[in-house]
């Protein structure tokens, strides 16, 4: 019996943009306010998850074509590289560097290398919980 | 010269024998081999005028000189003495082995190889001062022999014998180390001669006796002492050149060494005469009493080594005693380390060449079993000559030199109950005895050996082989060695001038700075007042009528029960060992991880618990709490119940909705106590893991799906409510013992000015200390990376596939 999921597809594509919202701003408030890389990823692969959810693997690999371990690689590879950044300005492991803009439409504002990290550690969280679902998921 | 070097030739020679082995076929490798211990020989010969005077020739080389470990060559009589018997003994067992193995049929890489070896090892141990090196060179006596015995590796007996010899022998070498290392500690150096000279501080120090008793456990088991001399009968499994070089002339001896040269060092001690010459006596009756039960000559003659070493031993023993009675005093005791050196070289040379007879029968004839043989006087009568010569020296009869030694042997030991300190001069007379009875059955047993095979009648169809006499060049080696033991019989006193002295004034340097003071003369007579001759005689009436009779008491020995035997308690050791370590190892290995656990879990709480106590750190004070509030105390409440129905729910269901619940108010803490950023991830990960925990419940088998309430056990109840009460009573007082300050408040003054920012928990994760961070998520990509190994990569399921495809 094929059930109709139309509400349920309908109120996801609506609600899978406010989640994604949601988990975007919580990882750059993340730095003065709660949030950070962490929760933001998660939040992330929990719109995705509403997707698979809504949806089945398939589509959910059409509509979002990634390659989630490759993910996780690149994510370590931006905090490794943050990381290792600072080599090259002759001062310790890890140090980050900050500094002020005034930016147009937003105004004044910190750009700041741990914004990369914790960038990593977003693409990492996507990666790794999409990579368990997906293979979970899969396996019969 | 640096002697130290030569130490190493025979090492590098067996380098070079397997190439000689494969490239030179027509010629026996023997006798390239032979070459080394020849001109190892004549080298030290060449100081023998050197140590006559007293001198010696000292010459080392740096091994590890930062913990001041090297190889010193110190050659005094002593080592001289030994150097000589290995390289000499050792070149008539190279040419003796060139007739007796076979050139097509046994591997003599091999074998060479593993003989150069073991002499590299002998000269060590008999040259060094240093006790590492000496160590070092003793264990490598343990495992050349091992090889040795082994060498006909397919044999049950041979692997069984090496084995055995391992580790008894191994057992005494580590107990020495121990001995070493103390006395290495007690007089802060590792040289031999300094230790001698301040031997008298060191018989102060509390572990004296302990080093003393492990020293000589090591050179107990090493010379085949009672009860350690159960390898030896067994070690004849080896080829008989083997046999003849190592358990008769050398490795056997280097017990013997070990006791003569640490005597100075502990021959003040009580414990050190009696265990020396105690042991020594008891395994020279017992060797000369179970030779008589042995059938197999070489059985006979490995029980005959045993006692003989006994004999030495125990007169070792005796010269230690010349440490009390001083020099001035006429006593016998200082003959008795000169009887001791004496006779082992007499016994080098007589069962050197007992035992290549031995070999020669063998090979002859095809048995060595004395039942089958007799009747080969005339069919072999050189072997017979030489073997004659050699037995009546062992049983110590005029004129061979096995004659003199045994005269002095019987002086030592009739005077040991004059020495009247100790307690000597009671037990002592019991000495004298064992002595006189352990000389009556070496002479029965030497009679035994020769006679048994050489007289009476003939068995051909007993024997495997058609006797005949022997080829030349395998006769050449035992007449060498016999014509030694006559000679040594009629010129004594110049052998004793070369050899024996210098060795003895080594063994006594508290008696004489140079062995030119040594005045003792070798006489062949007595006189015939001297009560040894009268014992000698009484040694061979006694011997002789219980010869006549042997065949009447012999079988006495089939009713000594079976379970009255070392090898039966060893065989018992090595069993008990096996199966008792297998047992214990199962009764606590169960396999169960709940038993792991259980474990695990004791141990901590034990262990933590009993140091809090111990240390009195537990404490409680309610002075830092802070005020409980309602909405804590209702947070609380669900906590608990949500984790008692975890505990006591039916369904698995239910834990698993009850864990979530827990997790739930876990966040809800965090929110009440200020953590917004763990509340927000508590949450989401607990959805997850909920998730994940129902997916794994509905994949459960259903064959076994009954809805079980968890069981009630009581240990696990005891150990749950242990680690509970110790996480509580630590974390108790950690908190009423705050000894430092926090950090945090460095964190909030920087967070804006260092950091730029705002939020300290994230500042903290991926600024301060962001390298955790970093591994954090390595784990989880490692996890993430893992479980599509486990789903995707299921290799015995493609395995069943393909083996379904193949049918």
């Amino acid at each position: 019996m094929k059930t109709n999921d139309v509400i349920l597809q309908t109120t996801t594509k609506v609600i899978f943009f406010i989640i994604i919202l949601f988990s975007i701003h919580i990882f750059f408030a993340g730095h003065y306010a709660p949030g950070g890389g962490f929760v933001g990823g998660l939040l992330t692969s929990s719109g995705i998850v509403l997707l698979l959810l809504a949806f089945d693997l398939k589509t959910v690999s059409t509509m979002l074509p990634i390659n989630y371990t490759v993910m996780v690689a690149i994510g370590l590879l931006i905090a490794l590289g943050t990381a290792a950044g600072s080599i090259f300005f002759n001062v310790p492991f890890f140090t980050h560097a900050f500094e002020y803009f005034t930016l147009p439409l937003l105004g004044k504002q910190s750009l700041h290398t741990a914004a990369l990290f914790d960038a990593g550690v977003y693409l990492v969280v996507v990666g790794v919980t999409m990579t368990i679902i997906q293979s979970i998921g899969e396996d019969e | 010269m640096s002697f130290v070097y030569f130490i190493f030739i025979p090492m590098i020679a067996a380098l070079l024998i397997p190439f000689l082995y494969k490239k030179v076929c027509g010629i026996h490798t023997g006798w390239f081999v032979l070459v080394i211990p020849v001109v190892l020989f004549g080298l030290y010969t060449t100081l023998l005028s050197n140590v006559q005077h007293g001198e010696s020739v000292t010459s080392s080389f740096e091994w590890i000189p930062s913990l001041n470990i090297s190889f010193v060559s110190y050659i005094d009589g002593l080592s001289l003495l030994f150097s000589l018997l290995i390289t000499g003994i050792g070149a008539l067992v190279v040419l003796y082995s060139i007739y007796y193995l076979d050139k097509t049929r046994e591997q003599l890489h091999n074998f060479y190889v593993y003989l150069m070896l073991f002499m590299t090892a002998m000269l060590g141990v008999v040259q060094s001062d240093h006790l590492i090196s000496l160590y070092f060179f003793w264990e490598l006596t343990s495992i050349s022999s091992f090889l040795l015995i082994g060498y006909w590796y397919k044999r049950d007996r041979s692997r069984f014998g090496a084995l055995k010899s391992m580790m008894i022998t191994v057992f005494g070498g580590l107990m020495m180390l121990g001995g070493f290392v103390l006395l290495s500690i007690m007089g802060d150096t590792y040289s031999i001669r300094e230790l001698i000279a301040i031997a008298p501080e060191l018989a102060n120090h509390e572990w004296f006796v302990w080093s003393l008793i492990l020293v000589l456990l090591g050179a107990f088991t090493k010379s085949a002492q009672f009860p350690f001399y159960i390898w030896l009968p067994d070690a004849m499994e080896a080829p008989t050149p083997v046999s003849a070089y190592l358990h008769s002339a050398t490795m056997v001896k280097a017990g013997l060494y070990l006791v003569a040269r640490f005597t100075p060092i502990f021959a003040s001690s009580e414990w050190w005469i009696w265990l020396v010459t105690g042991i020594g006596l008891l395994t020279l009756f017992w060797g000369s009493f179970f030779a008589l039960k042995q059938t197999d000559l070489k059985g006979i003659l490995a029980f005959s080594t045993v006692s003989q070493l006994g004999l030495i031993m125990s007169l070792l023993g005796a010269g230690a005693i010349s440490f009390h009675t001083g020099i001035e005093d006429n006593s016998i005791f200082k003959y008795a380390a000169f009887a001791a050196i004496f006779h082992l070289v007499n016994h080098a040379t007589f069962k050197g060449c007992l035992f290549m007879i031995a070999g020669i029968i063998d090979h002859e004839t095809g048995t060595r079993d004395i039942r089958k043989l007799g009747g080969l006087m005339s069919i072999m009568p050189i072997t017979f000559t030489i073997a004659m010569i050699g037995s009546f020296s062992m049983a110590g009869l005029p004129p061979f030199n096995g004659f003199l030694s045994k005269e002095m042997f019987l002086t030592g030991m009739l005077s040991i109950p004059d020495f009247d300190f100790f307690a000597f001069d009671t037990w002592g007379i019991l000495f004298p005895i064992i002595a006189w009875i352990a000389s009556v059955f070496t002479f029965v047993y030497s009679f035994y050996f020769v006679f048994r095979t050489f007289t009476g009648t003939y068995k051909p169809d007993f024997l495997p082989k058609k006797a005949h006499e022997a080829p030349f060049g395998m006769l050449i080696s035992p007449a060498i060695l016999g014509l030694l033991v006559v000679a040594i019989f009629f010129i004594p006193n110049i052998i004793a001038d070369i050899l024996i002295k210098p060795a003895v004034a080594a063994i006594q340097p508290y008696l004489y700075s140079s062995p030119e003071e040594i005045d003792i003369h070798v006489s062949a007579w007595h006189g015939w007042a001297s009560p040894e001759l009268w014992m000698t005689i009484g040694i061979i009436v006694i011997g002789f009528l219980l010869y006549w009779t042997l065949s009447k008491w012999q079988p006495m020995f089939e009713k000594i029960p079976k379970w009255f035997s070392l090898n039966r308690i060893y065989d018992k050791l090595m069993d008990l060992s096996e199966t008792g370590t297998h047992r214990f190892s199962s009764l606590y290995m169960t396999g169960y991880m709940r038993s792991y656990l259980i474990y695990m879990f004791t141990a901590i709480v034990v262990l933590t618990i009993s140091t809090v106590f111990i240390k009195d750190a537990f404490d409680i004070s309610f002075a830092m709490l802070a005020p409980i509030h309602l909405y804590e105390l209702v947070i609380v409440l669900v906590l608990v119940a949500g984790t008692i129905t975890v505990l006591t729910a039916k369904s698995r269901l239910t834990s698993i909705i009850a864990l979530g619940s827990v997790g739930y108010s876990v966040a809800l803490f965090f929110v009440i106590f200020n953590a917004p950023d763990l509340a927000l991830t508590q949450l989401v990960i607990e959805t997850v893991s909920v998730a994940l925990f129902l997916l794994a419940f509905y994949h459960l088998p259903k064959l076994n799906r009954h809805e079980n309430r968890m069981k009630f056990r009581l240990g696990n109840a005891l150990v749950a409510f242990g680690v509970g009460a110790m996480v509580t009573i630590v974390a108790l007082s950690a908190h009423s013992n705050k000894l430092v300050r926090s950090i945090s408040s460095y964190y909030e003054d920087t967070v804006y000015s260092e950091a730029g920012g705002g939020n300290i928990v994230n500042v903290i994760l991926v600024d301060y200390r962001g390298f955790d961070t970093l591994f954090e998520i390595t784990v989880l990509a490692l996890a993430s990376l893992g479980i599509i190994g486990m789903i995707k990569l299921r290799l015995s399921k493609k395995k069943e596939v393909n083996r379904n495809e193949n049918k």
